[in-house]
């Protein structure tokens, strides 16, 4: 039989207690669960990075994340790093470069900048492309991509 | 009349023409905001009461009768509503093309991962332990996997009812053919004596997938007590899928609505059906919404991809390098269910001539059926396939006179007034406008002779020309007038990414002078919406775009009317302002609100402002004289649209991989409704034919599909292209469009593959003649040549 555990977990400031199966990933949860619909499954397997969020400040995989190892940790999904109607800098960035289309792998792309800017506030286009290497986008070829988290680093 | 439109400027921060004037304005997208914020509800994102689950059985046969089902144990499952088998459907078939695809295999399979069963159950993992206890007993059949294979004598057959299908296709007596088109012009057979130079080859694509982020989803839910099929899903057309949901259902399309809420991309994947189908036939089945979601595996293996091609060609040229002969013979190879195939069979026969001058061709090409996944439509519809091989023919031709490639394409292009296949006008030749833009944008003569030197690597830098279509089909429009004064636009076009939901509402907004904030772009919606064919063959800006212009300029006639009986003047002394105004010529002082307007109509006089058109584009028929034609030609297709690319690759001398240094690519585009989301356009699809030049290809095994899942399948990352893709937008505009806009969807994907192999070839002296042009493919090219 599968196992359940109750845990607290801190999600964009609030902490919730979920009784959770322990197989369970940290993107199951945030979609069925708390139906925290942003981050994306697109593979499923870690490839496509539409699922990224942050957990204590960097970003992750909640697909390849178990929701039990969450417990303690500070997750911020692509829901909460806007303050209310504010969008973040980053966000704002993506807007203003014009680089989302389709939109579905924007929440993790955002995610996964903020994660770098979190570590590195003003990279170069090369350190930007690098840390973007591995969230896929289909749409925008990366160029307005790359030029939305530069912008977003150059104030 | 037209508001003043100033040239576009990309840089939106020095935008600073009044509101109102929304055309040529770089925005960001409408949904943008709530797409950055994670808040935009795709489909899987969508959740309602007593929502079950499904999942798909997928065929581990390519090939096989099915001899029995045993679906007792998976009923028996606590949790499972609904287990569906294609025997305990109605059996109906359809196809966009031909009637040829059943919901779920009946009779027999065709392909691995043909899905054959289907379960509904309360969550998603019991809904999978269910597919697992399903028994199904087959027999296998031979099998056939290669297009030319599969229409030899003695092959097995695949559709033995192929002659009794109905569709849009004639019936064919050949089990394994789906279609076959034929065009001839001039005569190859006596041309080929005038030409100085003749370059022949065989080329080869690969089953390029899709891989749109968001993977197939539908929730469809069914009303038993109204009878009512509501279906919400991730679409390029809500039209097409509730004219063939309510076909192979047996209801009355009345009795089936389709929403599509926001789709995460599409490229060709999402046209036609997707997983609809068995979604709502479990829905009915249970009397209950069921929420369909593939996973990334079920999706590669279940859906489509670009069908894969083997082209033979032949072309010939004078010494001075006049083009005079071609003759082509395509094998497109679709799989085991025609889908769009015949339709992309046809338009790959016709752009196989190139965007040039060649007043003698001969094209053939067919359509064949395989036991594998199916092909369909994806992003060129058969156009990166015959233009890679056309490409890298003008290319040799160029090579064995001693030509510069640019050059011989600027003599033999299309210029205005000249015919493309068929005898169809050419009204905008812009080719040569392309060339010379990248001409000199890629600074090609220095580059071409003079090579940056990098150890270890080959430098090498191509081009290719290509044309497109952008008109097809029906589409309608309306403009409604709010009572506050704002618009609310209805089209039933679907934006899968690509932004038509912000262009849409530009071309409104710049009829009726008035900000996109004022524009509400309604949902697609089949009970609500226009009709209108789906997003795809480029058409949307154009097409859909002709209708809102027609509607808003209709809504506006109307709003005159009511001013002129308002302001008592002459409809012809009147003027639109920016904001929503409108006044009298020369006397600022005399103005109205559309509020004002709004109000007069709905409550006192005339009633609601509703501006409305409707068109189909009806393109000149093939000229008999001219051209012969054989097998299924398209619908009309038109309004040529060109484009031009010079890319600079660096080939690794040990391990052969190619990498994209830069990349200039010019589109003329008629007019930029929006340049930063033509930009857009641009990049993206020129990154997708990068991936189709170098990296992207679906891989079998006997049948079996070895690379279903994204770390298999590689599509081009960050780290994958270059940041330096220049996109030059060339503005000369389209009479018969939308502010003068042409569509630009797809054509760059048409210009991708053969720019890079023809610079590979200048960087190794080979030529790659099958893609994706892999580290492996460029080695054996180089030691083949030594």
């Amino acid at each position: 039989m599968t196992e359940s555990v109750t845990i607290d977990l801190r999600i964009n400031g609030e902490v919730v207690s979920l009784e959770v199966e322990t197989k369970r990933t940290l993107l199951e949860v945030l979609r069925q669960d708390l139906l925290l619909t942003g981050a994306k499954r697109g593979c499923n397997q870690g490839v496509c990075g539409a699922c990224s969020v942050l957990v204590d400040g960097q970003s992750i995989r909640s697909c390849l994340s178990l929701a039990v190892a969450m417990q303690g940790r500070d997750i911020v999904t692509i829901e909460g790093l806007s303050d209310g109607p504010r969008l973040d800098p980053v966000q704002q960035a993506f807007l203003d470069a014009g680089a989302i289309q389709c939109g579905f792998c924007m929440p993790g792309m955002i995610i996964s900048a903020k994660g770098l800017l979190n570590s590195n506030p003003h990279p170069s286009r090369e350190e930007i492309r690098h840390a973007l290497g591995n969230n896929l986008c289909r749409c925008s070829g990366y160029v307005k991509v790359i030029d939305a988290v530069y912008r977003a680093a150059t104030p | 009349m037209r508001c003043t439109v100033l040239r576009p400027r990309n840089d939106p921060s020095a935008d600073t023409r009044p509101v109102g004037d929304a055309v040529g304005r770089t925005t960001p997208r409408r949904e943008a905001r709530a797409k950055a914020m994670g808040a935009a509800a795709y489909t899987d994102d969508i959740v309602v009461p007593r929502m079950l689950h499904g999942a798909v059985l997928g065929s581990d046969y390519a090939h096989a009768r099915i001899v029995s089902y045993d679906t007792t144990a998976a009923e028996a499952l606590p949790g499972v509503k609904v287990v569906l088998t294609g025997d305990k459907l109605s059996g109906k078939l359809y196809g966009k093309c031909i009637e040829d695809e059943p919901i779920l295999a009946t009779g027999k399979v065709r392909y691995v991962g043909e899905p054959v069963a289907a379960v509904a159950a309360v969550d998603r993992a019991t809904a999978k332990r269910a597919l697992q206890l399903i028994e199904i007993q087959y027999e296998e059949l031979p099998a056939v996997f290669d297009a030319e294979a599969a229409l030899a004598a003695g092959a097995p057959p695949i559709h033995e009812e192929r002659k009794t299908y109905g569709g849009r296709v004639p019936p064919i007596d050949n089990p394994n053919l789906a279609s076959y088109t034929q065009f001839q012009e001039g005569n190859v057979e006596s041309a080929w004596a005038e030409c100085d130079v003749i370059v022949e080859d065989t080329y080869e694509t690969p089953a390029q997938q899709h891989m749109y982020l968001e993977p197939c989803s539908t929730l469809a839910i069914f009303d038993q007590a109204a009878d009512q099929l509501t279906i919400w899903t991730a679409t390029q057309g809500v039209f097409i899928v509730q004219y063939a949901i309510a076909k192979w259902l047996g209801m009355p399309m009345s009795k089936v609505r389709v929403i599509a809420p926001y789709v995460g991309g599409a490229f060709g994947g999402k046209g036609g059906l997707t997983n609809q189908p068995i979604a709502a036939a479990l829905a009915v089945a249970a009397a209950a919404p069921v929420k369909l979601t593939y996973s990334r595996e079920d999706d590669m293996m279940m859906m489509k991809s670009r069908h894969p091609s083997r082209i033979y060609m032949r072309t010939g040229a004078r010494q001075d390098g006049t083009l005079v002969a071609r003759e082509v013979r395509i094998y497109l190879n679709t799989g085991a269910y025609a889908d769009e195939g015949p339709f992309v069979n046809a338009i790959a026969a016709g752009f196989s001539r190139g965007p040039y001058r060649l007043p003698n061709i001969k094209t053939e090409s067919w359509c064949v059926y395989t036991n594998r996944l199916k092909a369909g439509g994806m992003r060129g519809f058969g156009v990166p396939q015959a233009n890679y091989a056309s490409e890298l023919q003008i290319d040799a031709i160029a090579n064995k006179l001693g030509r510069d490639p640019v050059a011989l394409r600027t003599q033999n292009a299309l210029v205005t007034g000249d015919k493309f296949l068929g005898g169809q006008n050419v009204d905008h030749g812009t080719l040569n406008g392309c060339l010379e833009a990248v001409r000199r944008a890629s600074n090609w003569e220095t580059r071409r002779h003079k090579q940056a030197v990098t150890p270890g690597k080959l430098r090498g830098i191509g081009v290719a020309s290509a044309a497109h279509v952008c008109a097809m089909n029906g589409a309608g429009a309306t403009a409604k007038l709010n009572e506050d004064g704002t618009f609310t636009i209805n089209t039933g076009a679907v934006d899968v990414g690509q932004g038509s939901d912000t262009v849409l509402s530009q071309l409104a907004a710049g009829v009726l002078g008035i900000s996109l904030d004022q524009i509400k772009y309604a949902a697609p919606d089949t009970d609500f919406s226009p009709y209108n064919h789906q997003t795809g063959g480029s058409r949307t800006t154009y097409t859909v775009g002709v209708a809102v212009e027609r509607a808003s300029e209709n809504a506006r006639d109307q709003i005159f009317e009511h001013a002129g009986e308002m302001l008592e003047c002459s409809v012809d002394d009147l003027e639109l302002r920016p904001g929503g105004l409108v006044g009298v010529k020369g006397d600022p002082a005399r103005q109205l609100t559309f509020t004002s307007i709004a109000k007069r109509a709905l409550f006192n006089t005339g009633g609601p402002v509703m501006g409305i058109a409707n068109w189909v584009y009806e393109a000149e028929r093939f000229d008999p004289k001219r051209t012969l034609t054989a097998g299924f030609t398209p619908n009309a297709v038109g309004v040529f649209c060109f484009a031009a690319l010079v890319v600079e690759v660096e080939v690794d001398e040990a391990s052969g991989k190619v990498e994209v240094v830069e990349a200039w690519a010019a589109h003329d585009v008629g007019r930029a409704i929006n340049p930063g989301a033509v930009e857009g356009q641009i990049q993206g699809g020129l990154v997708q034919g990068f991936g189709l030049a170098l990296v992207e290809e679906l891989l079998w095994d006997d049948g079996r599909l070895v690379n279903p899942s994204m770390m298999d399948y590689k599509v081009p990352g960050a780290l994958d292209v270059p940041y330096g893709i220049h996109a030059i937008i060339l503005e000369s505009p389209e009479k018969t469009g939308p502010f003068g806009a042409r569509g630009v969807g797809e054509i760059p994907v048409n210009l991708a593959a053969p720019a890079i192999c023809n610079a590979i070839e200048h960087a190794i002296g080979a030529k790659l003649t099958t893609i994706p042009a892999t580290g492996e493919r460029v080695l054996r090219a180089m030691m083949s040549v030594g």
